[in-house]
């Protein structure tokens, strides 16, 4: 029997000792955790084995080709999600940059085809709005109705997500004006809000899922309170007026999409090319690109043959190549081709923008090309004809 | 809800992996060209629609995405005629009766055969773009009497490069239908006519406004060969053609074969011409 689920789950809090058994019970039951921690001076995604693991007291600050982490000076009162984003997302693990498809062993002069079908259980702690939004666009872009990549399905069908809301904005993020954050509001198991001004650490809790419930039974926790849930408001207000151009934040033009698509030939193509390096960083820590290759490995004998998938860019001159040359020789048409996909032909194939605002390939780009300023100077231009 | 996770549903088959065929037959078209014909390992019959293409395998080689080219009424062969241009097909080409290709297909949209009843039906090709186009022409020659006239417009480089010339031959000796051949550069004892593809457009011998045109070759052929029908009154509504990317995957996932909003392996690669008019004009998209 199915039972209705309630509607308003009750609002729970957790301290730091919650979180650190929501950690050990999430390994406990078979899945293997990653959260945020520091390595070469950036947050990135890796294995966590408990609260000491995190990146506390770091927060980070980023701007067009700039990257940096701080330490926001509380010591051991620091913040454990006082940074925005990870510099590389969750898609590294949904959609791994090197995955085997299958391996064939030669019989004869016939073969064998075996597919690969191990899939590792992840907990994801730590997932941001914006990154949650991601997933959902790469949940489409494996399911498009007429194939599903049994691969990513498997991955992400055992995915427990602990999402963790923003109270802060980085200067490049711009999820607003995505309306893809700065709260998560659906799709994730548990949501936590740290409430860092508080001096006992606290972590506000929103149920959704029964997994999610599940879970939460195993670990201390108790309810929020009137207060907790108030400061966790003005969290995410905060890093919502953070955003707000009139503020000196960052967003979006309005219809981005209709801008794209209404500018196909126009002269800011060549000037973003004279600066664009086609290094495909943007490409790389994009959580929603999902472009990839195939390569074909025999092993010494020959007789085992594999099949692999790897990420690919479109800022490369090989991904358009077919006989005779590459369709998109010039870079200025294949930065067209990524911001167009991006913000205007992913709705009409996806029914959802492609970008979710997380400010990712601004920070990382070298040359600090920017991907809200581009869309803005086409619209500009619109504006004065 | 139970967890957070989307409920994506597993395939029933897996759709990145090739099925085995057996190489039955292979025969040299031309020096660079050669025409195979397979039948499934595990048998049956391989249903498809003229247009439609499949991923074919080497061994630890590669996969490319290459036309079906056989008779879509005769399905239990399947046939693909292949031009050797680098590794891959390289391989395929080394493939000898009694050998194994792996086969992921059939993919992508198809020349609108049965729409066409009723109307003239022009074929434009260049070179091996011949070879997508024939199961088109196989349907309608079994159809015949529900169709104008047939028209096929040919044209390739030199008279060595001509695809499929016994069947050719074959085609101009039938009073049903009209073939009509031109080469880039006439050599040997080549007594036909010289020229590009468009010249035979506009030769005419087809009701202008209803017939309905399939057209497969270069881009550039094609570019030109819509704008000559267009010229001769054969709107863009009613001119179907083949576009070519590169492809990886053929499921959507890969992101090669991007064509502005569309996807060349799910929505193309048939398109009408109308419906990309506006981009088929733009640079390097
Ligand atoms: C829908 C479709 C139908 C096709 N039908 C035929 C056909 O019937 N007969 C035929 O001879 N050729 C056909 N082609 C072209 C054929 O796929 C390429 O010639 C082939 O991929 C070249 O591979 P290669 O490894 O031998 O060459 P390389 O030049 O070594 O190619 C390297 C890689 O580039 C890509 N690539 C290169 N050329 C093309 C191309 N033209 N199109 C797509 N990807 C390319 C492939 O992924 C290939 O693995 C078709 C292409 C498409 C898209
Ligand atoms: S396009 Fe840039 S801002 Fe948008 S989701 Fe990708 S990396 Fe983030
Ligand atoms: S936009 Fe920036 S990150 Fe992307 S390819 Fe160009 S230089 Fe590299
Ligand atoms: S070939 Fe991979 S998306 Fe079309």
């Amino acid at each position: 029997m199915v039972e209705p689920d309630r509607k308003d789950p009750p609002i729970m809090a957790i301290d730091r000792d919650g979180l650190d058994a929501l950690i050990q019970c999430l390994a406990h039951d078979g899945y293997q955790v990653i959260g945020p921690r520091v390595e070469n001076s950036a947050v990135v995604l890796g294995p966590v084995a408990g609260v000491a693991d995190l990146p506390k007291g770091w927060t980070d600050e980023q701007a067009g080709g700039h990257y940096r982490l701080v330490a926001d000076g509380r010591g051991e009162d620091g913040a454990l999600f006082g940074f925005t984003l990870a510099a590389q997302g969750w898609k590294r693990y949904l959609h791994p940059p090197r995955t085997r498809l299958w391996q064939a062993h030669r019989e004869g002069r016939s073969w064998r085809v075996e597919a690969e079908d191990a899939a590792p259980r992840y907990a994801f702690l730590g997932v941001r709005a914006c990154e949650l939004s991601a997933i959902h666009v790469l949940d489409r872009v494996f399911d498009n109705g007429q194939f599903t990549d049994p691969g990513y399905a498997k991955r992400r069908g055992g995915t427990f997500i602990v999402a963790v809301n923003c109270g802060r904005a980085a200067a490049t993020c711009f999820c607003a004006s995505m309306a893809t954050g700065p709260k998560a509001e659906a799709g994730f198991d548990l949501a936590l809000t740290e409430l860092s001004d508080s001096a006992s650490a606290r972590f506000v809790v929103e149920v959704g899922s029964r997994a999610g419930a599940a879970v939460l039974t195993g670990i201390p926790h108790g309810p929020a309170t009137a207060a907790d849930i108030a400061a966790a408001e003005r969290a995410v207000a905060n890093a919502t007026a953070q955003m707000q151009r009139a503020a000196g934040g960052r967003e979006m033009v309005d219809d981005a999409a209709g801008v794209l698509s209404r500018n196909v030939e126009h002269p800011q193509w060549d000037k973003v090319a004279a600066r664009c390096l086609g290094c495909g960083n943007c490409t790389a820590v994009c959580p929603t690109c999902f472009c990839t290759s195939m390569e074909d490995t025999t092993d010494l004998s020959g007789d085992v043959a594999e099949r692999w998938r790897r990420w690919d860019s479109c800022f490369t001159l090989d991904f358009s190549y077919i006989h005779g040359g590459s369709v998109r020789r010039a870079t200025a048409s294949r930065y067209r081709q990524w911001i167009t996909h991006k913000l205007s032909y992913w709705h009409e194939q996806f029914g959802t923008s492609g970008c979710v605002g997380c400010g990712r390939c601004i920070t990382w780009c070298p040359v600090g090309i920017d991907i809200t300023e581009e869309a803005r100077t086409l619209a500009e231009s619109e504006g004065r004809t | 809800m139970d967890s957070a996770a989307p409920s994506i549903r597993l395939p029933a088959g897996d759709p990145m992996l090739p099925r085995l065929f057996r190489i039955e037959r292979v025969k040299k078209e031309l020096s660079d060209t050669f025409t195979m014909e397979i039948t499934p390992a595990d048998g049956g019959p391989f249903h498809f629609r003229p247009g439609q293409f499949n991923m074919l395998s080497a061994f630890g080689v590669g996969e490319v995405p290459i036309s079906i080219s056989g008779d879509p009424g005769a399905p239990d062969v399947l046939v693909h005629t292949t031009r050797v241009v680098g590794s891959v097909t390289a391989a395929i080409c080394a493939l000898k009766p009694g050998d194994t290709i792996g086969v992921r297909g059939p993919f992508g949209s198809h020349w609108p055969v049965e729409d066409a009843r009723g109307a003239d039906v022009v074929f434009v090709a260049g070179g091996i773009g011949l070879a997508p186009l024939r199961p088109a022409i196989y349907q309608i020659m079994a159809d015949r009497e529900h169709y104008g006239n047939v028209v096929i417009f040919y044209g390739s480089r030199t008279p060595e490069d001509l695809l499929y010339r016994h069947e050719l031959q074959r085609w101009r000796g039938r009073f049903d239908m009209s073939t009509e051949i031109i080469v880039d550069r006439a050599t040997g004892h080549w007594g036909g006519r010289v020229g590009v593809v468009t010249k035979l457009i506009r030769g005419g011998g087809f009701d202008r406004h209803h017939a309905v045109a399939f057209v497969c070759g270069p881009e550039v052929m094609m570019r030109f060969a819509v704008e000559t029908l267009g010229e001769c009154g054969v709107t863009g509504d009613r001119v179907y053609l083949s576009m070519e990317r590169n492809m990886k995957c053929a499921l959507g996932f890969c992101g090669h074969c991007q064509y502005g909003p569309s996807f060349v392996c799910r929505d193309g690669p048939v398109y009408r011409y109308d419906a990309i008019e506006r981009l088929f004009n733009v640079w390097e998209v």
